[in-house]
């Protein structure tokens, strides 16, 4: 009953939910809410705003038909940035956003004589990301050179990892929302190597000249490269978003793909359904949303199909393309000729990494449970697929939840209240659920004074924000207010005998056949008891009474 | 042959004569076996006379100076001569004066070759597109050296980025031999040797990556030692070939070299690739004559590389070497011959390393940063002229040749298989070096030759590393001490001895070499081509 009541007493319970599917659905937009971060609010907005058409879209039922004799095939090279103090092989900080140039050293401007010395975070968090993802560990790996020019690569070669990543052969599970049609998907993890990053190039408005900044020169990178397993826009951005999330539970990474944190290069061929062999392979780069590299696939899909339908299949060439936002579509970057010779080989200023079982053991032991293992737990304790994937999603969101059933707090209880009103607040208020002030301890009480009667869901709600915003006790806050449900039939009885007796002409009318009036008594009851009075209890007298021939 | 050697006529105006008469520990009026008293550690003279108020560093910081304004025009040794020797040296007399605790190095007078940073002092490694390029810090061996007291006189002339063996692919100057003016000093420390034979300084750090320290070593009669790899940071040395190069000393003792090498030897966190192998405290090793025993050096067994003394060396260099060995059999080794069948492989295996290294560690000289940057309208321009215009012949080449070798097809035909030469070398001189305490051959297949001889014929040149390389590609310590001279020049040409120990076991190659040197009768490697100044 309590459950019956707690609905009542909110009637826009599952409205934003309810907004933000619509939303997908009709800008065919990946799940920004469900994959974007809680405390990036900021961008949220910009992202869910609505978006134009996919040509997809557009075009009649002639492309839909055309589509559906293709397969595309998609891997996706993940780079993320790893959220270590310093740099990979100096001690200069790894800041983002600080003055150009101002962190740098001669180790990673390149200058002459400087040499690389690895930060051992880059490998601890490369063998966390490494065995999230269920890959084999290189107990023994290397550092490799991978040349080109370029001048925002200051020592003219990129240190990274080339024949001997430190981790591979894994995969990752995940969940596609059930608005984009539910299941469960495995994806392949190729591999998952260490890499430094390069500087920025800042193009004056002139085109006249270029500037180098060297600040990112040398943070550390984790590349991911997937097997290409993924066959549709939905199913590339929500391994993207699993990436995320694994980083952002891991603590690897803050994940922030408008920082560049996280940056996808999207790799996709087409193919006839029953061909065993690939298509001409294109890559995307410039994917910096979740829903751009939706989008980008699904254009790249059907310009691709359209291109084999049409007989010029041999128009479609190994090329980087570039997604463009404004004009939603992709265009060439610049076509490969042949594949580019990087001269790898084995890094001589860096020793080889090697690993002990023991290091490995010990990092394994301090993994937290990732995001797969917390679906599968919140699913099996009985919470839909819809609320499992929100409370997963965000790592902090999830740490909160588990705290507050750690608690004893119910279970459906602690995730409608944290999925509904705290998530509504957090919203408005533009917080992360860090900041709130209202602590998983105070919110299961919370839930347990519903239950057991102690105050009525109104009241709950009502105290709910004041604990959000300058926190203190629900006991505390029951007392200092008074706040303790009238549970007693006797006193709810004498308050409905004073409040029918008050209002003849409304008996009369309800006696008379105009039921609905019963809702009004209940509520000048409620007001009289302050809302302290139980619903319920309430409800039950008041139709005795009204019913009761006198 | 001996009797060609002249005495040094002009070194005789110069100071040094004083600090040759001076008293020293090593050695100390010892030479009732020779008429030439043998070679005495400048570093140990230097200290003796400061502490006892016999001379001031400024004084000899002066000789110094002078001598090299003197010498300078001819030899060329040094691409810079720094301007604070007299305010670095009046700071140490300043210690003195007010009883303070002196470096080991204090006063020492040191070059420094240019391909290692020298804060604010400019080290351009002999190349254009450095040219004027002053680090922000100095290279761990350098700092070393000046927290012990040691003067950085100036740097040092050398091949380009340290490719070559004659020093005359400098991009500024061609140093000559002081033993002959019209000889190189070899390469690529040519600078580096040259300024100690000829006195510019006491000790000098150069850097090894084929041969460079030992070569011109034994073209100019000085000691000169190639730690193992990793027992000196590298930091701060500009890379040529990183899993090869090593920064080495420069002496005209072996007691100044270990004493020098001593002194930047140790674990540096900058250079991930050095050594956490404790050093040991070389110095004891020095002994002074007195000390030896009739067969100082009993039961050390010396394996004579068989290899090294075939066709294609020099009679005068071959006969000289075997005197050597002589000569340590009379010091009581056990001598025996050791055959390293990967010998010869050494060489193009060293070429390909070498150069593949090169072209990844000279990629990052672009003239977008530092150095010269030609001007250009779009970006490939700029990296085409920037570097066409700044590095030379020598250096393009094996830019090219690394490239090549580290190419898509390519690479499991040259670099990967020379990887696998490397392993075979590595194995023999362990198994070598297993039977013997140390292996000796020359340093080179021949003396000093002709500025010019070799410059149009890059694999004769190349050939004379043969000696060197391997050991290298072992990551080996070894020194190369003058033992004898062959004819040629005005008074004869010096000939180096190159022994070579196992890793990390420096000690051993110092006491064998000292003891050598100390004992070697009837040689004074002091060159006399200063007759010129006047």
């Amino acid at each position: 009953m309590s459950t019956t009541l707690f609905r009542t007493f909110q009637p826009n319970q599952f409205s934003l939910l309810g907004t933000s599917l619509l939303r997908r659905r009709r800008s065919n937009n990946f799940s920004v809410r469900s994959c974007g971060s809680q405390t990036t609010t900021t961008h949220e907005a910009k992202q869910s705003s609505p978006t134009r058409v996919a040509p997809k879209n557009h075009k009649s039922n002639k492309l839909d038909e055309i589509l559906r004799d293709y397969e595309a095939v998609i891997g996706i090279e993940t780079h993320v940035q790893l959220s270590t103090l310093t740099k990979a092989f100096c001690s200069c900080s790894n800041n983002y956003g600080s003055y150009p140039n101002t962190s740098i050293c001669p180790v990673c401007m390149g200058l002459p004589g400087a040499l690389p010395v690895l930060n051992s975070k880059v490998v601890e968090f490369g063998v966390r990301l490494g065995l999230a993802l269920n890959c084999d560990l290189s107990l023994k790996s290397k550092f490799d050179r991978k040349q080109y020019f370029y001048p925002d690569l200051p020592k003219g070669y990129q240190i990274s990892q080339f024949d001997i990543p430190i981790a591979s052969g894994g995969y990752v599970d995940l969940d596609i929302p059930l608005e984009f049609g539910g299941g469960h998907r495995r994806f392949g993890i190729t591999r998952v190597h260490m890499e430094e990053d390069a500087g920025k190039l800042l193009h004056s408005d002139t085109g006249d000249y270029s500037q180098v900044d060297l600040n990112r020169a040398g943070v550390p990178l984790l590349e991911i490269v997937s097997e290409p397993d993924m066959r549709s826009g939905i199913e590339a951005a929500e391994y993207a978003c699993e990436m995320q999330r694994i980083a952002r539970y891991l603590g690897v990474s803050n994940g922030n793909m408008q920082e560049g944190s996280l940056r996808c290069d999207v790799n996709i061929s087409i193919r006839p359904i029953g061909q065993a062999e690939f298509g001409t392979k294109v890559e995307i780069k410039n994917l910096n949303a979740f829903s751009a590299i939706s989008r980008a696939i699904d254009f790249e899909i059907s310009r691709q199909a359209l291109l084999y339908n049409q007989g010029k299949a041999d128009q479609i060439v190994t090329e980087t393309r570039l997604w463009e936002e404004g004009a939603q579509k992709t265009v060439t970057m610049r076509k490969k000729e042949g594949l580019a010779d990087y001269r790898y080989f084995p890094e001589p200023d860096l020793p080889e990494v090697i690993l002990t079982k023991e290091y490995v053991d010990s990092i394994r032991a301090s993994l937290p449970e990732l995001p797969e293992a917390k679906r599968r737990r919140y699913e099996a304790m009985g919470l839909g697929m819809q609320d499992v994937l929100f409370l997963a999603n965000d790592v902090s969101v999830a740490e909160y939840f588990d705290a507050v059933i750690g608690k004893g707090a119910e279970v459906k209880l602690a995730a409608n209240w944290i999925m509904s009103d705290i998530a509504a607040y957090l919203k408005n208020e533009k917080l992360s659920i860090n900041d709130i002030k209202l602590t998983p301890h105070e919110l299961a009480e919370l839930i347990a004074a519903i239950k057991d009667g102690t105050i009525s869901g109104k009241i709950g709600k009502e105290i709910l924000f004041e604990l959000l915003a300058k926190g203190g006790t629900v006991k505390g806050m029951i007392k200092a207010k008074d706040l303790v449900q009238i549970t007693d039939p006797v006193e709810i009885e004498k308050m409905v005998i004073q409040v029918v007796s008050e209002n003849p002409k409304q008996l009369e009318q309800y006696r008379s056949g105009k039921t609905k009036l019963q809702g009004y008594f209940a509520g000048q009851i409620m007001k009289m008891s302050k809302g302290k009075a139980n619903p319920g209890l309430l409800n039950k007298i008041l139709l005795e009474k009204l019913n009761a021939k006198d | 042959m001996l009797s060609t050697l002249q005495p040094p006529r002009s070194l005789s105006l110069l100071p040094l004569r004083r600090l040759r008469n001076s008293k020293t520990i090593v050695s100390a009026a010892s030479s009732t076996t020779s008429v030439i008293s043998p070679p005495q550690s400048q570093i140990l003279t230097t200290r003796r006379s400061l502490l006892s108020g016999e001379t001031t560093a400024v004084e000899i910081a002066k000789s110094y100076l002078s001598r090299i304004r003197l010498t300078e025009p001819q030899l060329k040794c040094f691409l810079h001569v720094s301007e604070n020797v007299l305010k670095d040296a009046q700071e140490i007399d300043q210690r003195i004066a007010k009883g303070e605790e002196l470096g080991p190095l204090a006063g020492v007078l040191i070059g420094v070759k240019d391909n290692i940073c020298t804060q604010g002092m400019p080290s351009t490694a002999a190349s254009r597109i450095l040219e004027h390029y002053r680090p922000p810090f100095d290279a761990t061996a350098v700092k070393k050296i000046k927290e012990l007291g040691g003067i950085v006189v100036g740097k040092t002339n050398m091949d380009e980025f340290g490719m070559g063996s004659t020093t005359e692919a400098s991009a500024f100057q061609v140093t000559a031999n002081p033993w002959d003016l019209s000889r190189v000093p070899g390469g690529s420390s040519g600078g580096s040797a040259a300024a100690v034979a000829a006195r510019q300084c006491m000790v000098s750090l150069g850097s090894d990556t084929g041969g460079s320290v030992r070569q011109p070593a034994s073209f100019c009669g000085v000691v000169g030692f190639k730690p193992t790899y990793g027992r000196v940071s590298r930091f701060g040395l500009m890379a040529y070939a990183s899993s090869l190069d090593v920064i080495g000393c420069f002496g005209s003792t072996v007691a100044d070299a270990g004493m020098l090498l001593h002194a930047i030897s140790g674990y540096d966190r900058f250079d991930s690739t050095s050594s956490k192998q404790d050093v040991p405290e070389f110095q004891s090793q020095f002994l002074s004559m007195d000390h030896f025993e009739s067969k100082p050096l009993n039961g050390v067994k010396v394996g004579i590389i068989r290899e090294t003394l075939e066709d294609g060396v020099d009679s005068g260099v071959r006969s000289a070497t075997q005197e050597a060995a002589s000569h340590l059999e009379a010091l009581g080794c056990v001598l025996t011959e050791v055959s390293l069948p990967s010998f010869s492989l050494g060489l193009p295996a060293y070429y390909v390393i070498a150069s593949s290294e090169s072209s990844s560690n000279l990629s990052r000289y672009d003239g977008v940063r530092y150095g010269n940057q030609v001007m250009a309208e779009e970006l490939n321009k700029l990296y085409e002229c920037s570097r066409g215009e700044g590095f030379g012949g020598e250096v393009k080449m094996r830019i090219l040749m690394g490239t090549y070798a580290l190419s898509a097809g390519y690479y499991d035909a040259y670099y990967k298989r020379a990887q696998q030469v490397r392993t075979l070398i590595r194995k023999d001189f362990k198994a070598a070096l297993e039977q013997n305490d140390i292996l000796i051959s020359p340093a080179a297949p021949s003396a000093a030759y002709k500025i010019g001889e070799k410059k149009d014929d890059p694999l004769a040149m190349y050939a004379g590393d043969i000696m060197t390389v391997n050991v290298n590609l072992a990551g080996l310590p070894a020194m190369v001490l003058p033992c004898g001279l062959v004819e040629g020049g005005p008074s004869g040409l010096p000939v180096g001895l190159q022994m070579i120990g196992a890793a990390f076991d420096e000690e051993k190659l110092l006491k064998v070499g000292h003891i050598f040197e100390q004992t070697l009768k009837g040689s004074s490697f002091v060159p006399p081509s200063l007759a010129n100044v006047p």
